[in-house]
């Protein structure tokens, strides 16, 4: 391995390598504006310029040069120190320095290093530049006077995000960053924009003058708003969730979020249920938890078991559908289903629902195809992963479904069954990609999944990827992306009707024909609770949200920020929640709760603590005692695609994303004022450009 | 050979090149001094023929053994040098007998006769002016060594003229001779890039891959000529557009190149017009293109810029020509590694491309034996300002900046007493006051010595009537303008040093702040992605270098009888 000098001091480094990233192995800080890893190397804030020797007797900016062999690389040499305070001079020349008024300060990059190389005084007499506000839609603020032109946005948004809707327009001391016709830009990754901003001329406008970074209590945790379990740091004030951050993991998100999982914040707040309430006369009245309880124990007593149901939402933990589960299972019940929509994936082998490829294997494919999904809606990070490849060059897509601007280009194969059985009858085109390619993958979406034919495509779609070889010894390219955070871990924990049980379609049809007395809804708000007949519903959840509003009883939850759990993503990895605030008002921790639901109902659990819970749970279904592990890609072996659902005829309905508004897709989003202004300015106009 | 031209309206000097191979005597204006000094410089070097070029005033005959294609050349070569010439008859009248063109189109036709207008309007003007006597030659380059014959368009700019020029003349025999024999002539001939860095052209050339790998080979010829006092390349295209096509052609094969992209200035619109035409005659006459004579596919386009300085940037240059904002790139990756859309490029001056031709017909010891060791052969100076007859001429390198003015331009106004300043190669080059310029030699080593540069070679020569400090100023503003914005230094920098320009120039300042504002210089010079910072810093620097107590003066002479008021912008209200 070649070597370099940083500072005296000798290094090896890989091949490639540039300066700076020599100069970091070394331990040495380079301060940077407009270098980030994940993005192209600009070079424009002049910022990092080292001293490098053998080389022109000027510095030079150690972000773009690649480090070569022998290089004697000098960090804090007068030149270099007096070159950066040259630098830092001129980015604060213009800038306005209003700190104290600016939503980044504290955790501003041109602050942090001003400290190490700015002046205490201004040498600059002139006018300062002022700029014109920008619109860049709801989520980001512009302050343009702050900016500093590194591109950093505009290379995230051409790059990463697929919407080369932001540029720079005029030039020299003019030039301003725009996104040109001032529209928000058409992208879910938007509030990314602000992160990367190393200044405060992008702030989150949700957010703005809302808290300062130093106040704020920092807890890791994991996102539930898709089924990717995104890093995330939840940060609070209080009892109070104030924003939620990316976390950096390399396999799901690698640093960014989708602005769902980000601008979910004030849905916390709005809509909760803090008290358990009781219906008495056709109305919601507020009662004690002993009442509550009480009042189900008496109808769970009277019903038989086979008249009761229990339905899972999208958003539980793997504990509380534990314990639920537990508790219904004793009392004889199995009309029990953590699939809401209908899905017909839980039978069989462990990885025919899961996303085996993983995310970040996405980045060894070369032919992909998506059946019924739009990554775009069901998973931001996964369309980002696949723009990731595709930019490569080394990533051929097809689309069976709807047609839609993924923010790449792909061969469009038809709308539905029949184009999937024309494609294992082909030989050619797409078919021929298929079956050139070494790591071919099937992305299937979870609407293809949860119709009432599924079983049959399901079968179809067990066919087509043994055509194509897509599951080999070595090489699992079978995906199903999921929508709902708890889907896998409910399935996985075996969370689906027992011998003689019905599904979740089946309840709220048996429901409507009364021949349900108990249905039992674990934070359960996207099926039709319309139409529920007379079953007398009890609602475990956080929001007034659907479900609240049939409820008979309603008892409060915690959600995902204010309770521990675990969640399974859609590759099947197992990942840790944590606590950033306590429920709110009188509500209680979903788990404690039917804890103590099943001391009413005469079935008291046998676990009075989270940990005695988790312990059993990872005893009974190990997958879960492996946190932050999924098996990857490369092992196959004994998975057999032929047994998938069950043979049939697939109608010839057009396969169908189950998001239809990518914003309002939960409880806790349709709660959030923030999301509900995107949707009006996103998804409404989505039908239009679609038409045209 | 001994067929003089006069066609250098300065010279009106018919038949000055008569004694053929005879050393003349010293032509006027180099002093004694100067050659002593020269002549020691050309001894130290070992380089006779460098010698003998700058001792004679002239330079040795094109009779260099080294060339195999002199020798096969000469007869050609004779021949149309002793070509009755329409356009070099001595009188307007002559242009009468321009061979008739092949019938084109009109468009094309009025071009021609403007380019004839041009040429015979400033040709009376020159006569008007001219105090030199109809027989003595000035300046030291002879008209037999004239690369670009047709400077002042007194000739047909196209094919036809061209060709009796010696365009296009034995093109296929020297790439016959193959491309490391063209690189190492041009590497011998010691030509170094003309856009204004003066880097070795055969040694850029030599950076590009031997071997066409899976990504082309391209060419790219820089005609964004935007650098102010700068028109040379512009007369190149206007009146001598096949050389510059044959280049090409020659470059490219050089480099294994099978196309070309001439980028032209936006605001070069007739030049454009002129080098399409061109462009479209090799073509039809098979000198380039598919299949054509050479046996070297080659296809040449001219794309149009939009009027950018910045475009002028080689890097900047090949992301305009991508379609894209004209940014310079990082270096490395240098175009040669990986240029236009990512392939082996190699970008040069419309000049170095254009008198390739002439060099490998003539050899690279005759290109090498004019000028010093390292600033070898001719070079086209643009000058104006203050002098009598501002005026584009070719001249050999190192040629006395003073001889320059003296012999071609008629002299500063005013005499040479009057000189104040020259800025010597194009704007962003630091000024040079006049007692430098008594021994200033215009090539790369000796103004590099004087802490300027030739760049472009376009002298700016400025008398005792200029305001220096506001001249300095327009300039500061003119990079504030051009800078293209992506780094912070030159972005930030050029505004702050025009701003703080204008008030000096309006005495509205500190004295403090003159060292600010070269502390401000240093801290954008060198410290930016293209070269543009430094062009701004330079001038600033120079100005200060060689006049500072006037800008002192200034300052003072504003705030005298103005005691009691400290912030000198409140008195723009008085």
């Amino acid at each position: 391995m070649p070597k370099a000098k940083v500072n005296g001091k000798e290094i090896e480094f890989e091949p490639g390598l540039t300066v700076l990233q020599v100069a970091e192995l070394a331990g040495e800080e380079i301060p940077r504006f407009c270098y980030h890893e994940r993005l192209s190397i600009a070079g424009n804030c002049r910022m990092c310029l080292v001293e490098v020797k053998p080389g022109p007797p000027k510095p030079q900016a150690s972000c773009a040069l690649p480090a070569a062999d022998g290089q004697e690389i000098l960090t804090a040499s007068p030149m270099v120190k007096k070159a950066r305070e040259g630098v830092m001079e001129f980015l604060l020349i213009n800038h306005p320095l209003d700190c104290p008024i600016c939503d980044q300060g504290g955790e501003c990059d041109l602050q942090d290093e001003a400290m190490g190389y700015g002046r205490d005084d201004s040498r600059y007499q002139e006018n300062k530049r002022a700029v014109e506000e920008k619109y860049l839609g709801p989520l980001i603020k512009t302050v343009m006077t702050r900016c500093i032109q590194c591109t950093r946005c505009v290379r995230f948004a051409a790059e990463i995000a697929g919407a080369p809707e932001m540029g720079m327009i005029g030039r020299g001391e003019d030039a301003e960053i725009t996104s040109y016709l001032e529209t928000a830009l058409t992208s879910e990754l938007t509030g990314n924009l602000a992160d990367i901003c190393p200044v405060g001329a992008l702030t989150h406008k949700p957010w703005a003058f809302n808290y300062r970074p130093w106040e704020l209590r920092k807890t890791d945790s994991v996102d539930v708003m898709d089924a990717l379990g995104s890093a995330i740091r939840v940060d609070a004030r209080g009892p109070e969730v104030m924003r939620i951050l990316p976390r950096v993991n390399e396999d799901i998100n690698e640093e960014w979020i989708s602005d769902k999982t980000r601008y979910v914040v004030d849905g916390l707040l709005r809509q909760r249920l803090d008290r358990p309430y009781i219906r008495q006369g056709g109305k919601l009245v507020e009662a004690t938890w002993g009442q509550a309880f009480a009042a189900i124990a008496g109808r769970l007593r009277a019903a038989k078991p086979e008249r009761v149901g229990l339905i899972a939402g999208d958003l539980q933990d793997a504990e509380s559908m534990k314990a639920a589960l537990d508790l219904f299972r004793s009392l004889g019940v199995a009309n029990i289903d953590c699939r809401q929509d209908g899905s017909a994936l839980g039978a069989g082998p462990r990885e025919s629902w899961l996303f085996n490829t993983t995310i970040a294997g996405l980045e060894q494919a070369d032919a992909v195809l998506l059946v019924g999904a739009n990554p775009r809606r069901e998973g931001a990070l996964v369309n980002a992963r696949l723009r990731k490849q595709w930019l490569r060059g080394k990533l051929q897509l097809g689309v069976i479904g709807e047609v839609a601007d993924l923010s790449f280009e792909y061969s469009y194969l038809g709308a539905g069954a029949a184009s999937l059985e024309r494609l294992i009858g082909s030989d050619d085109g797409f078919a021929k990609t298929l079956n050139a390619a070494s790591a071919p993958i099937f992305i299937v979406g979870a609407g293809v999944l949860a119709r009432s034919d599924s079983g049959a495509l399901l079968n179809l779609l067990g066919r087509a990827a043994q055509t194509f070889k897509v599951v080999r010894d070595d090489w699992n390219g079978w995906n199903v992306l999921h929508t709902a955070a708890s889907r896998v871990g409910g399935l996985d924990l075996g969370f689906v009707p027992g011998p003689g049980g019905l599904s979740a379609p089946e309840m709220v049809q048996a429901a409507n024909a009364g021949e349900l007395d108990v249905l039992f809804l674990l934070g359960a708000d996207e099926i039709d609770t319309e139409k529920l007949g007379d079953a007398f519903v009890v609602y475990l959840g956080t929001h007034g949200d659907a479900g609240a509003h049939r409820a008979d009883v309603i008892l409060p939850g915690a959600a995902y920020t204010e309770k521990p759990g675990l969640y399974v993503n859609t590759e099947g990895r197992v990942q840790l929640a944590n606590r950033a605030v306590f429920p709110k008002g009188e509500a209680r921790e979903d788990w404690a709760i039917l804890r103590a639901l099943s001391e009413a109902a005469g079935k008291r659990l046998p676990y009075d603590s989270l940990e005695q819970l988790r312990s059993r749970l990872m005893a009974e279904h190990p997958t879960f005692g492996r946190i932050d592990y999924v098996p990857g890609p490369t092992k196959a072996a004994g998975f057999d695609l032929s047994a998938l659902g069950a043979p049939g005829a697939a109608t010839e309905e057009p396969f169908r994303s189950p998001v239809s508004d990518y914003y309002l897709t939960n409880p806790i989003a349709r709660a959030s004022v923030t999301l509900a202004e995107c949707s009006a300015m996103f998804s409404r106009r989505a039908p239009a450009i679609a038409a045209e | 050979m001994s067929e003089g031209r006069g066609r250098e309206p300065p010279s009106e000097g018919r038949g000055s090149g008569e004694e053929e191979g005879a050393p003349s005597p010293p032509r006027i204006g180099v002093s004694k001094v100067l050659l002593n000094l020269l002549g020691a410089l050309a001894m130290g070097a070992g380089g006779a023929p460098a010698k003998a070029g700058i001792e004679g005033g002239r330079a040795p005959a094109p009779s260099g053994p080294t060339s195999p294609l002199v020798s096969a050349m000469s007869g050609a070569m004779s021949q149309h040098e002793s070509a009755p010439r329409d356009g070099g008859a001595p009188n307007g009248e002559g242009r009468e007998s321009v061979p008739p063109q092949a019938p084109a189109p009109e468009a094309i036709d009025r071009d021609v006769e403007r380019t004839r207008r041009n040429g015979m309007e400033l040709r009376r003007g020159a006569k008007g002016r001219t105090r030199l006597g109809s027989s003595q030659m000035v300046g030291i380059l002879e008209d037999k060594d004239r690369i670009f014959l047709n400077l002042y368009g007194f000739q047909d700019p196209y094919l036809e003229g061209a060709r009796a020029r010696g365009a296009w003349n034995a093109t296929k025999d020297m790439l016959d001779l193959g491309p490391d024999w063209i690189i190492a002539q041009i590497k011998n001939s010691g030509l170094r890039g003309r856009g204004g860095a003066g880097f070795g052209t055969g040694l850029k050339w030599s950076f590009m891959p031997k071997e066409v790998k899976e990504r082309p080979h391209y060419l790219v010829v820089n005609a964004d000529e935007s650098e102010p006092g700068t028109c040379k390349d512009r007369e190149i295209m206007r009146h001598d557009p096949h050389l510059l096509i044959e280049g090409c052609l020659i470059a490219a094969f050089a480099m294994k190149a099978h196309a070309a992209y001439v980028y032209i200035r936006g605001e070069y619109v007739y030049e454009r017009e002129v080098l399409e035409r061109a462009v479209k005659e090799a073509y039809e006459a098979r000198l380039i293109g598919k299949d054509n004579v050479h046996g070297w596919d080659f296809d040449l386009y001219v794309h149009h810029g939009a009027g950018a300085y910045i475009c002028g940037e080689e890097t900047a240059l090949l992301e305009s020509l991508e379609g894209k904002k004209g940014q310079p790139r990082l270096k490395p990756p240098f175009p040669a590694g990986a240029g236009l859309y990512g392939c082996p490029t190699t970008v040069n001056n419309v000049e170095s491309i254009a008198v390739v031709g002439t060099i490998l017909r003539r050899g690279a010891d005759w290109f090498a034996s004019f000028g010093r060791p390292n600033n070898t052969g001719t070079k086209l100076m643009c000058i104006s300002g203050h002098v009598n007859r501002p005026c584009n001429v070719e001249e050999v390198m190192s040629i006395p900046l003073k001889q320059l003015l003296e012999e071609h331009c008629g002299g500063v106004l005013g005499g040479w007493g009057n000189l104040k300043a020259v800025i010597p190669g194009g704007s962003s080059v630091p000024m040079i006051p006049a007692e430098q310029c008594e021994e200033a030699l215009m090539d790369f080593d000796s103004l590099r010595d004087l802490k300027s540069g030739l760049g472009t070679a376009a002298v700016i020569v400025m008398d005792k009537s200029t305001d220096l400090v506001r001249a300095i100023a327009r300039i500061s503003y003119f990079y504030k303008h051009e800078s293209c914005g992506q780094c912070t230094p030159c972005r930030e920098g050029t505004g702050w040093m025009w701003r703080v320009m204008e008030r000096m120039a309006r005495g509205e300042a500190e004295m403090r702040e003159i060292d600010l504002l070269l502390d401000v210089t240093t801290q954008v010079e060198g410290h930016t992605i293209c070269a543009l910072g430094d062009a701004a810093a330079w001038p600033i620097q120079g100005l200060f270098r060689h006049f500072r107590p006037e800008i002192e003066e200034r300052i003072a002479a504003y705030r005298r009888g103005r005691p009691h008021v400290q912030g000198a912008s409140l008195l723009a209200a008085e």
